[in-house]
């Protein structure tokens, strides 16, 4: 295991310090919050040579996809981060940038998306963009959104994958919050994420390439089948990655990672910070003889539908929690209660848990400990009754 | 700047064409004959970067493509800085000793709805930058790609389908944005405006940009037979007159400096430019001839300020 | 017409190999008249070459050798434009410029 020191880091500036080690050789990014101390941190580095990255303050965060875009298609190794507004205003090169299939690294900070205007977390963002063809990687707390942004680079540069990774983080609750994070040596990190060779370069002059050509309904098709299958290769790759940094740092990853699980009659599963708050509620309700489990999904898009389905279907009752809602999904519900029912379909032979989904968070709204235990208890009620009252709730919502 | 002006036609035509042939332009296209005049004045190896438009449909239809230069198409607006992250990675590259450094020049080509209108700002983002990238946009006065709907680079009068001649609206009723003028204004090294009937002129201004240290721009004339409808023939003959009535002036701006290029001996009247195009036919009729002395004195006042500006005599 | 590759065998992202690959797509198709030179009077002047948007003026050793027609579209730029005058076309007979227009059979 490599030597690393332990620092006092906000994820910010964990992802900032990470994005150093890992030197890029360009990053084209905008300020918005809760991202914009990446932002600020990293262009200190730049300014006091610390990192050789050709650094580009964009006028927009369209304009930093698009920069990125060009950047990656010339063969470079391209980060740059965002949130919210800034993501949805770069929508269209999102879905640019993964069918062109560049390995871009980008650090998404989740918060909520207008209107009304609202700083704060929720997942409303990342998710308005799972289906653009990103692979999306979820962090508790600065610990992990150091590990991700790093192995991410692995992830997106593996030859069979060439996609673009958003390495997620929940805005102020980890973007803001210092914690103790364990940092590796700079030459560990350069070690591990190696040198990137582009598979095809614009600034190949000898053999010049088209990128970005249009394609008429004779060719369209065949590119976008591929795209899948790329994603259909990402989660051995996210394993394989994730047991490699897991004997360089003592920290192992995996697609997603499960507490209490094994004999629980009944789950929660939610996403990012929020698993933090929840494991304290299920270790409490473990010491009161109350046999509930959290599951914590890390790799979102493509979802480890198989693998969830695995590790949840002994249970009885699932609460999913999600940060945000798909609007005009089925009963208002969200997307990761979606992806779960459509896992358990396609992987459970029509058998599974029961299955709940509640909304809570947006805008920042705060998730008590006592909440999620009266959502367990609700679980447990339809454990023992059969009875479903409703199938989404919402947690801290004043009706 | 210096650059080198002897422009031997024979010595050019002797070196391989960087733009194939069978690409899907409409015959007697401007864009075609800008894009042969702009690669073949220069050296030093490209890389080109193309707003959607026109001229990226019919050079890239997958399998196809008709650019044997290093060519990308991100999206409508964003050409310049998708050139711009191209020119950081090759700074970044070239410095950190990844690849060697071959004097690559960044080139983008944009018409006038991804310069004008919807890619402004991200121009205007990478001049202020400072990137050495030359940004050319193909003026042909309209979103010509999805049928000839007005852009702000249309001008007063125009027919288009977006601004169409009416019973009771004559076409469009705004003149077009000084883009040239707001270009320059943005104290880049070099602006310029050019037209392909004036080819020695545009190759000259070519070559200074492409030398100028920091972002350039030149603003071509890209006459459209099909949108302007007229015969495929007389597309450098309409361009001329532009030229020639002073509608579109060939000038420069070199680090802040203005210069005509160009002044007609005989400065003719626009209106034999907008006889010669059957967008502004509607115009010949009397109850719409106003319009012809208003874009005469548009182009009486523009040329004025213009000449002000460059030092000449009026 | 070849078969059309399945996804499986395109190269990734739709990235185009090989440079002027549009070459190989035959536009002369589309003209209804063509451009014809009269080669004696011809001056090599290379007016036509700069102003041909297709690449088909052939031009070699200084010299303009002829037309692509395999890619000219007939649109007749290089006969409008072109400066020298005679009095009888080698090929159409006709009084005019050294290129001139005709049908396209």
């Amino acid at each position: 295991m490599a030597k690393q020191i332990v620092k006092a880091l906000d994820g910010a500036k964990a992802v900032a310090e990470a994005m150093r080690q890992i030197e890029p050789d360009v990053v084209a990014a905008y300020p918005i919050t809760p991202q914009t101390e990446i932002v600020q941190t990293f262009s200190q580095f730049v300014a006091d040579g610390l990192v050789n990255t050709e650094f580009i303050p964009v006028e927009s965060e369209h304009a930093a996809m698009s920069a990125c875009i060009g950047a990656s298609a010339a063969g470079a190794r391209v980060m740059t981060a965002t949130a919210a507004n800034g993501l949805a205003l770069m929508w269209e090169t999102l879905y640019i940038a993964a069918s062109l299939r560049l390995p871009i690294v980008m650090s998404v900070v989740n918060r909520a998306l207008s209107a009304p205007l609202n700083i704060h977390c929720d997942h409303s963002d990342s998710m308005g963009a799972r289906d653009a063809g990103w692979i999306q990687i979820f962090a508790e707390n600065p610990q992990e959104a150091y590990d991700n942004t790093i192995q991410a680079i692995r992830i997106a540069e593996h030859p069979d994958i060439l996609l673009p990774v958003m390495s997620m983080q929940d805005g102020f609750i980890t973007g803001h919050g210092v914690e103790r994070v364990e940092v590796l040596e700079d030459k560990a990190v350069k070690e591990f994420v190696g040198e990137y060779k582009a598979l095809y370069s614009l600034l190949d002059i000898d053999q010049p390439k088209t990128f970005g050509a249009w394609a008429f309904y004779d060719y369209y098709f065949e590119f976008k089948r591929q795209q899948t299958e790329a994603l259909s290769k990402v989660p051995q790759v996210v394993r394989e990655i994730g047991k490699e940094y897991g004997e360089l740092s003592g920290r192992y990853y995996d697609l997603f990672s499960a507490y209490e699980l094994d004999d629980a009659e009944v789950a929660i599963v939610v996403l990012a910070s929020t698993a933090g708050t929840a494991r304290v509620v299920v270790r409490k309700l473990r010491q009161e003889g109350i046999k509930v489990g959290l599951l914590k999904p890390r790799l979102y898009r493509p979802f480890p539908g198989k693998e969830l389905v695995e590790a949840l279907k002994h249970v009885k009752v699932i609460g999913v929690m999600d940060r945000s809602i798909a609007f005009g999904s089925i009963e208002g519900c969200g997307p990761l209660f979606l992806d779960l029912c459509a896992s358990f379909y396609t992987y459970g032979n029509g058998k599974g848990p029961q299955i709940v989904d509640y909304i809570f968070g947006l805008g920042g709204r705060d998730i008590l400990p006592e909440q999620i235990e009266g959502m367990v208890k609700e679980l447990l009620r339809i454990a023992e009754t059969g009875k479903v009252p409703y199938r989404v709730g919402y947690l801290g919502l004043r009706e | 700047m210096t650059v080198e002006t002897k422009i031997n036609l024979k010595e050019l035509a002797s070196k391989p064409e960087k733009f194939a042939p069978g690409h899907r332009l409409c015959a007697g296209c401007a864009e075609g004959i800008i894009v042969r005049q702009v690669l073949s004045a220069i050296d030093e190896p490209v890389v080109v970067a193309t707003a959607t438009g026109c001229l990226e449909i019919a050079t890239s239809m997958y399998p196809n493509t008709a650019w044997r230069v290093p060519w990308i198409h991100n999206a409508f607006e964003n050409a310049a800085t998708t050139a711009a992250g191209v020119e950081a990675a090759y700074k970044a590259l070239v410095r950190k000793g990844k690849i060697q450094d071959r004097n690559v020049k960044f080139l983008v080509f944009g018409g006038d709805g991804a310069t004008y209108d919807i890619g402004l700002q991200w121009i205007s983002g990478a001049f202020e930058r400072g990137h050495r990238i030359v940004y050319i946009c193909l003026n042909n006065e309209a979103y010509m790609n999805t049928g000839i709907q007005r852009s702000s680079a249309t001008p007063l009068g125009a027919h288009t389908t977006t601004s169409p001649a009416g019973e009771v609206i004559p076409g469009k009723i705004q003149w077009r944005k000084p883009i040239t003028e707001i270009m320059a204004a943005h104290n880049i090294p070099y602006v310029a405006q050019a037209s392909p009937s004036h080819w020695r002129d545009l190759m000259i201004k070519v070559r200074k940009a492409v030398a100028a240290d920091g972002p350039a721009f030149i603003n071509i004339f890209s006459d459209c037979n099909r949108g302007w409808r007229h015969d495929t023939a007389t597309t450098i003959e309409v361009s001329r007159l532009a030229v020639e009535t002073c509608y579109w002036p060939l000038f420069e701006v070199e680090n802040g400096v203005w210069k005509l290029n160009y002044k007609p001996r005989e400065k003719k009247p626009v209106e034999e430019w907008l006889k010669a195009q059957g967008r502004f036919r509607h115009l010949f009729q009397p109850k719409f001839r106003h319009l012809i002395d208003e874009i005469q004195a548009k182009v009486d006042q523009e040329w004025g300020k213009l000449l002000e500006r460059c030092g000449e005599k009026q | 017409m070849a078969e059309l590759k399945g996804w499986k065998e395109l190269p990734l992202g739709a990235v185009v190999l090989e440079p002027g690959s549009s070459a190989e797509y035959i536009t002369g198709t589309w003209r209804s008249r063509r451009p014809v030179r009269d080669e004696e009077k011809c001056t090599h002047c290379m007016i036509c070459w700069v102003y041909c948007p297709d690449s088909a003026v052939i031009v070699k050793d200084g010299k303009v050798q002829g037309f692509d027609y395999d890619h000219c579209k007939g649109c007749g730029i290089c006969a409008h434009e072109c400066p020298v005058k005679v009095e009888a076309h080698a090929v159409t007979g006709k009084p005019g410029k050294v290129i001139q227009m005709v049908e396209e059979v």
